[in-house]
């Protein structure tokens, strides 16, 4: 039998279920392996291993009992955005750094209820904003596949973010499985660079009751795994209805798994012209056209597509997410919950408490956000920008008209080294280029590891379904996993 | 359109976010930078587009007016930096 933590989800509910292990088994593998990687990666802000061993004792008598969940006894890590009750939870930021919520959030109690053990809660770019993990009020995640070049072995890699402790988690096998969130490509961006599979549902799937809000009209919760029928298998326990949000869809959930090893014969896959960008990776480019052969030799037709407006979705996002989250984060006022910092006066305090508990990427997103919103430029970038969202979208609406699946890059390239892409935030912004179109458009896409480039560092591929058809997001996935055989690990792991 | 000093403080204050005075000149070469990055947009034709604020574009549910929830003081307050009974405390507003 292979190591305990190197089993996916599915091997593991497979193995559960025949008592060739107990949940209190492959939980003390994992801690193990989180306290072991702790000191190298600080892949968590928190770890729980009182509460995991506990979660765990209690899967296994209800597995005795025969009341076992489609989770049960699992080791996931849990994003330090979504509230759990009882546990610190800190969005990365210090202005939160010891607010222990009263609830649970809807997406974390859906999974405890189909027995998931929690291992911890894991980093992540200060109120998830960022794509490096870097912003964290709680010091930088290191990527488990730093030192895979040997020319660079001394670099310290970024796992992508803001899921980038989700995604170092994962890869470095510290958690078979972890939830994160993607408003702008915060799944599939880490994702991509650590080597593992990461879904964003459509918006509305999952309920972003309790997960600590940064643009509500683009956030969504997703499932972080090493397989893509692990996905499947977690996003259907995460998804459903939920009268706490008013934007959660009441429909129907299928079940994602049964779409995994299904043949994609006659699917038709669109190429979007406008995602070859000027100065486009080589390698990136060259992953795709390797991607789009995978899946035509696996029976699919692949044609070009046109998405005119692509090169206007950043602009767009970083007007539309920073006015959400100005109006979001009005709520840390330093009255009624975190950090406080004293003021000569009520305002004192609320400028005091701000200005010191958020770091400088948050301020400066609540800033544009507030002048973007402000009187006498409303019009000209919130509204125009709104619009313009409008026509991404209705571009996507022509697209899958003459297709079923789009296949795109996931990121620009491999991870970077910590520090990189720092003095210029639009740098930093460019690292989503691929994924914040879905967002905008409220469109589901799933990232999938393909390949290493030459440097020894993954790449994955982006698909893009139209909104509610994760099925056919996971078949085509699926045939994209299959076909490029991904399995290496990352040095860490050894 | 440029952002001088002034307009980081008026935004700052509006935003009730203290920016530090030797910050205020980073800040606003910043804002000056990502918004002229924005400025792209002009480009797009919007006329007789209706701007799009929610994807599925469905009328919010209505839920029935119903008290629901409720009872929770000791949960609100349970974080509060300053509370005295059953109040979060701040400094003095009315004189």
């Amino acid at each position: 039998m292979s190591k305990l933590t190197d089993l996916t989800v599915t091997e593991a509910v497979a193995g559960l279920a025949k008592k060739e292990f107990s949940a209190v088994e492959i939980t003390d593998a994992h801690l193990a392996a989180v306290e072991r990687a702790q000191p190298a990666l600080n892949a968590f802000i928190t770890t729980t291993p009182n509460v995991a061993r506990k979660q765990a004792q209690e899967s296994d008598a209800r597995r005795a009992a025969g009341k076992a969940g489609a989770m049960d006894g699992i080791p996931i890590a849990i994003k330090d955005l979504y509230c759990t009750k009882g546990v610190r939870t800190t969005a990365a930021s210090n202005i939160l750094n010891d607010f222990k919520p009263t609830y649970e959030s809807t997406v974390t109690e859906k999974l405890f209820d189909a027995g998931a053990v929690m291992l911890g809660k894991v980093n992540l770019d200060e109120f998830a904003m960022g794509s490096s993990t870097t912003t964290s009020a709680f010091n930088p995640t290191i990527s488990p596949w730093s030192g895979s070049d040997p020319a660079n072995a001394a670099r310290k890699l970024v796992p992508g973010g803001s899921s980038g402790g989700s995604a170092a988690a994962v890869a470095a096998r510290c958690a078979m499985a972890a939830t994160g969130t993607d408003t702008g490509g915060s799944i599939r961006q880490p994702a991509s660079v650590t080597g593992i599979v990461g879904i964003k549902p459509t918006y509305g799937r999952c309920s972003r009751w309790g997960i600590i809000a940064f643009a509500s009209s683009l956030d969504q919760a997703g499932p972080m795994t090493r397989s893509v029928a692990d996905a499947a298998l977690m996003l259907r326990v995460m998804a459903g209805f939920d009268t706490k949000d008013s934007t959660s869809v009441d429909m129907p959930v299928p079940d994602y798994t049964a779409a995994i090893g299904q043949s994609v014969k006659g699917m038709k896959i669109g190429i979007p012209r406008e995602y070859r960008i000027d100065g486009m990776d080589k390698q990136t480019d060259d992953l795709w056209q390797k991607g789009a052969a995978m899946l035509r030799d696996a029976g699919a037709e692949v044609i070009e597509i046109s998405l005119p407006h692509t090169k206007y979705a950043l602009p767009v996002y970083y007007i539309i997410a920073p006015a959400e989250a100005s109006s979001n984060l009005a709520r840390y006022d330093g009255v009624r919950f975190g950090m406080r910092v004293p003021g000569e006066d009520l305002i004192g305090l609320y400028e005091n408490t701000r200005g010191a508990g958020f770091g400088k990427e948050v301020r400066r997103r609540i800033l544009i956000g507030t002048y973007v919103l402000s009187a006498g430029y409303y019009d000209a970038y919130y509204l125009r920008a709104q619009k313009v969202r409008r026509r991404i979208r209705n571009d996507f609406d022509e697209a899958f008209k003459k297709c079923d699946v789009i296949l795109a890059p996931t990121a620009p390239g491999t991870a970077f080294a910590i520090g990189e892409k720092q003095d210029d935030p639009i740098q930093m912004y460019l690292e989503d280029v691929f994924t914040v179109t879905l967002n905008l458009a409220g469109l589901p896409g799933i990232s999938v590891p393909v390949a290493l480039a030459s440097n020894g560092l993954p790449m994955g591929l982006q698909l893009i379904g139209r909104a509610f058809d994760e099925m056919t997001l996971f078949k085509a996935a699926s045939a994209l996993e299959k076909a490029a055989g991904f399995t290496a690990k990352p040095p860490f792991v050894g | 359109m440029s952002i001088d000093i002034s307009t980081v403080v008026k935004i700052a204050h509006l935003a009730r976010l203290k920016v530090p005075p030797e910050e205020q000149q980073k800040v606003a070469a910043d804002m000056n930078r990502i918004l002229s990055w924005m400025e792209q947009l002009n480009e797009v034709d919007v006329a007789n587009v209706e701007p799009l604020a929610n994807v599925n574009d469905r009328t919010l549910r209505m839920r029935d007016d119903v008290v629901n929830d409720g009872d929770k003081a000791e949960d609100i307050l349970a974080n509060a930096p300053s509370r005295t009974a059953d109040f979060f405390v701040v400094p003095k507003v009315v004189e």
